[in-house]
């Protein structure tokens, strides 16, 4: 017999669930192989030559500062093409990607990101050869991006 | 009226490394966000910013909503000649912004 307690209990249950999707860690993750899928193609991703920093304990998600340097001469022959950096929890795992060239002189960005939780940050560097080169920090979150909506 | 900062030396020797910072005055609404009602927000986003040195494209960012408020962007260039850079923004709803420095290069 089911009483009014445990009715409640169990429709309390079920609404909960229909906010998120039950896997969402999952989906987050298929979600970051396949836009580095997309950068990448099916070439290999090497760790190496690329420094990407970032606070790893971080007070306050929506502004944090990172620095991306890849060793390269950035000569005509042998540059970077790209930079691309993903994080791994946020609701998309795009943060930025720029293009460079021999002209840029030195292969080094900066910017501020939002991070929205506890996970991964990557940065992943494409060079003129073809080769993918990354850098991967775990980051500690304690004050999320996109939940704190007075803090913005 | 869209407000935007480049800061870069005004003079650099030919072949120097220049380092450029940007900064734009904008929002980045993310499009996650929600009002006390549970309406969602909108994404409102600056989506590229292009850097062109004398005519010649040098540097390019694609933007997504996890960079944060006021995007920062900071690159570097050659100094090659004398000239002018030129700095665009372009973004959701029509946004955009433009911003050009000169420099010397002895």
């Amino acid at each position: 017999m089911i009483t009014r307690r445990v009715f409640l209990l169990f429709s309390a249950a079920s609404a909960a669930h229909a906010q998120l999707p039950p896997n969402i860690g999952e989906l987050r993750k298929q979600a970051l192989d396949e836009a580095i899928r997309k950068v990448v193609g099916g070439a290999e991703v090497r760790a190496g030559k690329v420094k990407l920093d970032i606070p790893p304990l971080i007070d306050n998600g929506n502004t944090v500062p990172l620095s991306v340097e890849v060793e390269s001469p950035m000569s005509a022959a042998d540059h970077v093409k790209a930079i691309h950096v993903f994080t791994e929890r946020n609701p998309q795992p795009y943060v930025l990607s720029v293009q460079l060239g021999p002209r840029a002189g030195r292969a080094r960005i900066a910017t501020r990101a939002r991070i929205g939780d506890t996970g991964a940050v990557i940065a992943i560097a494409q060079m003129s050869d073809g080769s993918f080169w990354s850098d991967t920090v775990k980051v500690i979150v304690t004050l999320s991006a996109c939940l704190e909506e007075g803090l913005i | 009226m869209a407000r935007v900062v480049v800061n870069l030396p005004a003079e650099a020797k030919k072949g120097e490394v220049i380092e450029i910072r940007t900064l734009a005055g904008h929002a980045m609404e993310t499009g996650f966000r929600r009002t006390q009602l549970g309406e969602l927000i909108p994404r409102d986003i600056i989506r590229s910013l292009v850097c062109t040195y004398n005519g010649v494209e040098v540097f390019r960012a694609e933007l997504h909503p996890a960079v944060a408020a006021n995007p920062l962007v900071t690159f570097t260039t050659v100094a090659t000649e004398s000239g002018t850079l030129e700095f665009r923004w372009t973004g959701d709803n029509g946004y955009s912004a433009s911003h050009t420095a000169s420099i010397k290069v002895v």
